[in-house]
């Protein structure tokens, strides 16, 4: 079982080599036709950019994005500079350098790679999948008989922040860079899932379907981790198959199938304040001009933040949407679950957290505050402020560098739940409910807490679940998910996640349940 | 101000001085030569396992203590001079107390084997027990089998613990089944199977007789009363605790097993108390034992002492007896008394039921005349505490239990219920009708 364990870690470590040096490798080659296409759908304008790019890059071979990307982005910035010099602003181009050359890298490259799509697409995705699952499915057999199987944890490099920690720290980091900075070093990623990309929408893939490809199937193997690790506990194979669930069909095929059907992109579980361009003017035009399935994801989007979202917190606390159907929720709870334990339990770090989801929350509504005046009253100045540079700050700030490049690329360093613990606004709402009108709760189970610190230390959140049990109280706190692992880790059976009436949901014990009832009394109804 | 000071900072030092004070202004110092900070001693083995780093088990961040002016000396006492007021630390320094705490907590029997002070022989209580089984027995390669003599709660979390590093483990158990003298039998016999799931070679109705040590005057051997010798690198003693009151003798304060008090936690000395495991009873209370060597009584003892000592004259009564504790992979609660056959009295009747396939029973002790609900062992199911502390408090019959069962019912959501089979054993044993009622937060909460 060990050497099967060996030889798919090995199997592994060469597809996600051969994944990670695409990037670096390929040829590219622009010829006059392709780019005369691509002028004419893109409606470029840009004589000096055509004539650049024709003079420079047409009918030439790149080894490597590194020789082929810095021709583009800097004929497209020396392009944009000159004409606002001369201030003829019909020809500067607003597509970003580098997603400029990534569209051009796209259609120029040319190789091996291109032209084995499948094969490439198996020593990549392939072997890593497969190399994964030899790793992780021998623990059926490995981790003995079911039950908390934490074992190591603390002596693993791995899980303990040693160098394989900061590795994959690296790695998840680039990852996010190149996703969101660099898409022209992706090119080489969407050859592999375009057959996969034409097969569902009927187009070629991008970045973004790459980067939804690579989500499904990262929780899709690190489901079935979870599903070996917690085989004893019932919740936990609920809670992983719901996460899954509306990740692959509500994130990824129900969207791409729409654009498809010619209707908009749309995530129908993806909630306003956490889809946080939902009422950006590019997206509200697109919707009205949609018809009516535009119309019907206007209202859905608005009924579900507004109703639907607030409704299920009453009735099942904040974890409905958290731990059982967001999509970040669901990556942290797979792939993250190997790192849960690094969320700092700290006071001063419950302080730091406050502070930021809830300014984050601010932010995103001051924001759409703006850009929903800016929309009716047509304007694009708000106050004396420019609603694009807002939105751009935002998206660049939170949506790119939070979410993405802090959110994950963290995991191994802080935890799988930063930016649902310090950064979602949709969390900050969620949570205002829960922890003010609902009828969820962790239920401390009377006395029987032993201090041990199991809960506390296996909390994605960063909760001192501790604090809570040993003193006999319930957890009602407003970041709790409910992902359900403090209650499956307790060894003496403390804590149950329920649902139950608002009337006793807090209740401050100081005296605890065991000791003499007339002390508890007189003590705990003062 | 008055000078309370407290030797001992485990689960009652600490509450005592917790609760001191919530309810006052006075002067408090923690005295302790084991840690700087407290600690959960529950949860030493999960250190060894990996499962949490040492900072993990202390419940307070270290600024707590400050913040709440509680003083922690690391010192050790030798002795007390209760005339003067004072403490001797072992370093010559004198501390002047005007109340005194002790709670000193209890260390690992040792019965006087030979050779039972070897390198590599120890029990698993403080934390340098912990360094030790990290010293003695790091891995499967320098301990190439550890022995483990006394079948208690102590002895099956140490085997968990040396299991998770692959270490070969005898475990030496005297009885005839596994802590038979606490658990019936049938809960017993489960427990069996589950130490020889976990490929722990288990050793029942087998005493130790001698330690042997090696040239370094480490452990090489054991040898048992059935003539094998067994080789091993490390030896885990774990049969019981006492209390840790040996700096008492000659100081004027009565001890027997450990440091006799009343129900107010008062030893015969003024001002001078003591809680936790290393106090006496004169008079057990109920069918509880003078000396209460568990957590949870050690911290209702804190409670009760704080209050006593900010002057609320308190007796320690503790309500209905609880506990838990975990056999490997298996959960276990109890709630009320439920007794042994070794144990029980006549009229103590057992009603158990046990899963046919999983690691699940539980057992429930009746009164064979009047039915009364006496008390309930659960194992791989959870279990309410305030459910059964009222149902207790309200004396009902076992009947009422079984009925409404589903509403003492603790696991998590999603897991397979057993109540319907329970009750359907207990309908076909008493020859009831019994059908359980569906769970309601309405009872569950009292509400109207």
């Amino acid at each position: 079982m060990k050497i099967i364990k060996n030889i798919g870690l090995i199997i592994f470590l060469m597809g996600l080599t051969i994944f990670a040096a695409l990037p670096v490798v390929g040829t590219y080659s622009l010829s006059p036709k392709q780019f005369g296409d691509f002028v004419g759908q893109k409606g470029i304008k840009s004589d000096l950019f055509i004539s650049d790019i024709q003079e420079n890059v047409v009918g030439q071979n790149f080894e490597g994005m590194f020789s082929f990307a810095p021709k583009v982005t800097h004929a497209l910035d020396a392009a944009n500079a000159q004409h606002r010099k001369n201030k003829e602003y019909k020809k500067i181009i607003y597509t970003k350098p580098h997603d400029m050359a990534a569209e051009l890298g796209k259609i120029s490259g040319s190789g091996f790679i291109v032209e084995n799509k499948g094969l490439m697409w198996f020593l990549t995705f392939g072997l890593g999948i497969i190399g994964a699952l030899m790793f992780i499915l021998p623990n059926v057999v490995l981790l003995g008989k079911k039950g908390i199987k934490n074992n190591g944890i603390y002596h693993e490099n791995a899980t303990n922040r040693g160098w394989i920690a900061w590795m994959v720290f690296i790695f998840l980091v680039s990852f996010y860079l190149i996703l969101y900075f660099r898409s022209e070093y992706a090119v080489n990623w969407t050859y592999l899932v375009d057959p996969i990309s034409q097969s569902l929408s009927g187009n070629l893939a991008g970045q973004w379907f790459v980067y939804g490809f690579m989500y499904c199937v990262v929780m899709v193997v690190m489901a079935v981790r979870m599903y070996i690790k917690y085989r004893h506990n019932m919740y936990q194979m609920v809670r992983t198959t719901s996460v899954l669930f509306f990740q692959i069909v509500f994130a990824f095929l129900i969207p791409e199938i729409m654009v498809r059907l010619q209707m908009p992109y749309y995530d129908f579980k993806n909630a306003f304040p956490l889809d946080y361009d939902f009422f950006f003017q590019w997206n509200l035009k697109s919707l009205l001009n949609s018809g009516g399935i535009g119309l019907f994801i206007l209202v859905w989007g608005i009924v579900l933040t507004v109703v639907i979202v607030p409704v299920m917190v009453y009735f099942f606390g904040k974890r409905w949407y958290c731990s059982w159907v967001c999509g970040c929720g669901g990556l942290a709870e797979t792939l993250g679950d190997p790192y849960r334990q690094h969320s700092s339990k700290s006071l001063f770090s419950w302080k730091v957290e406050r502070w930021l989801i809830h300014g984050v929350l601010l932010f995103a509504l001051v924001m759409t505050g703006f850009t929903l005046y800016g929309f009716f009253a047509e304007t694009g100045t708000v106050l004396g402020i420019k609603v694009q540079s807002i939105m751009d700050t935002y998206s660049f700030l939170i949506g790119a560098v939070f979410a993405g490049v802090i959110g994950t690329g963290f995991y191994p360093i802080f935890g799988n739940r930063v930016w649902c613990r310090f950064g979602c606004p949709l969390a900050a709402y969620l949570g205002f409910v829960q922890r003010f009108k609902s009828r969820f709760r962790i239920t401390t189970n009377g006395g029987q807490c032993i201090s041990c610190g199991n809960c506390s230390t296996y909390c994605e959140q960063g909760i001192d679940v501790r604090a809570y049990a040993q003193k006999g109280e319930n957890i009602v706190r407003s970041s709790c998910v409910g992902c359900g692992v403090c209650s499956a880790v307790c060894p003496r059976g403390v804590l149950k996640l329920e649902n139950g009436p608002e009337q006793g949901r807090i209740n401050p014990t100081e005296i605890l349940l065991g000791n003499d009832p007339d002390l508890m009394e007189l003590v705990n109804r003062k | 101000m008055e000078h309370i000071v407290i030797i001992g900072n485990g689960i009652s030092g600490v509450t005592a001085a917790r609760h001191i004070r919530k309810l006052s202004d006075k002067r408090i110092s923690i005295i302790s030569a084991e840690t700087d900070f407290f600690f959960s001693r529950t949860a030493l083995m999960y250190v060894y396992m990996g499962h949490m780093k040492f900072e993990h088990t202390q419940p307070y961040e270290d600024w707590f203590w400050k913040k709440n002016r509680i003083d922690l000396v690391n010192a050790y006492v030798e002795g007390i001079d209760h005339k003067e007021k004072t403490l001797r630390l072992k370093d010559g320094a004198d501390i002047r107390y005007d109340r005194l705490i002790i709670a000193t907590g209890s260390k690992p029997n040792k019965f006087g084997w030979p050779g039972q002070d070897s390198k590599g022989v120890q029990g698993l209580y403080s934390k340098q027990d912990l360094d030790g089984v990290e010293k003695y027995a790091p891995n499967n390669k320098t301990c190439k089998r550890a022995v483990i003599v006394g079948g208690g709660l102590i002895g099956i979390e140490l085997a968990e613990m040396l299991r998770s590093r692959n270490i070969p483990v005898t475990f030496l158990v005297r009885e005839n089944s596994f802590w038979n003298g606490v658990l019936p039998s049938g809960e017993s016999q489960m427990i069996n199977e589950h130490i020889l799931e976990h490929h722990i070679d288990l050793r029942l109705a087998t005493n130790l007789t001698e330690i042997l040590p090696d040239e370094h005057g480490r452990v090489k051997a054991i040898k048992t009363d059935k003539g094998d010798v067994i080789e091993c690198e490390f030896v885990g003693l774990t049969a019981g605790v006492s209390p840790n009151i040996d700096f008492l003798k000659d100081s004027g304060i009565e001890i027997g097993r450990g440091v006799k008090v009343n129900r107010l936690l008062e030893t015969n000395i003024t001002d001078i108390y003591a809680i936790g495991d290393c106090a006496e009873q004169h008079e057990a209370i109920g069918n509880r034992r003078p000396i209460e060597a568990v957590w949870y009584t050690g911290r209702m003892m804190g409670e009760t002492v704080a209050q006593t000592i900010c002057g609320n004259k308190t007796e320690y009564k503790p309500g209905h007896w609880f506990n838990s504790a975990k056999f490997l992979d298996v959960e276990y609660q109890t709630y009320g008394w439920v007794f042994s056959e070794r144990t029980k009295k006549d009229s103590e009747k057992h009603f158990h039921w046990r899963h046919p396939k999983e690691k699940i029973c539980i057992t429930v002790a009746y009164h064979s005349d009047t039915n009364k609900f006496l008390g309930i062992n659960t194992f791989g199911i959870r279990m309410r505490h305030e459910i059964f502390d009222r149902w207790l408090t309200e004396e009902r019959n076992v009947e009422y239990v079984m009925e409404y069962l589903k509403d003492a019912n603790f696991d998590p959501e999603f897991y397979a219920q057993y109540e319907t089979d329970i009750v359907a054993k207990f309908n076909t044993e008493m020859g009831t009708s019994i059908t359980p009622k569906k769970k309601s937060w309405k009872r569950i909460f009292k509400i109207a």
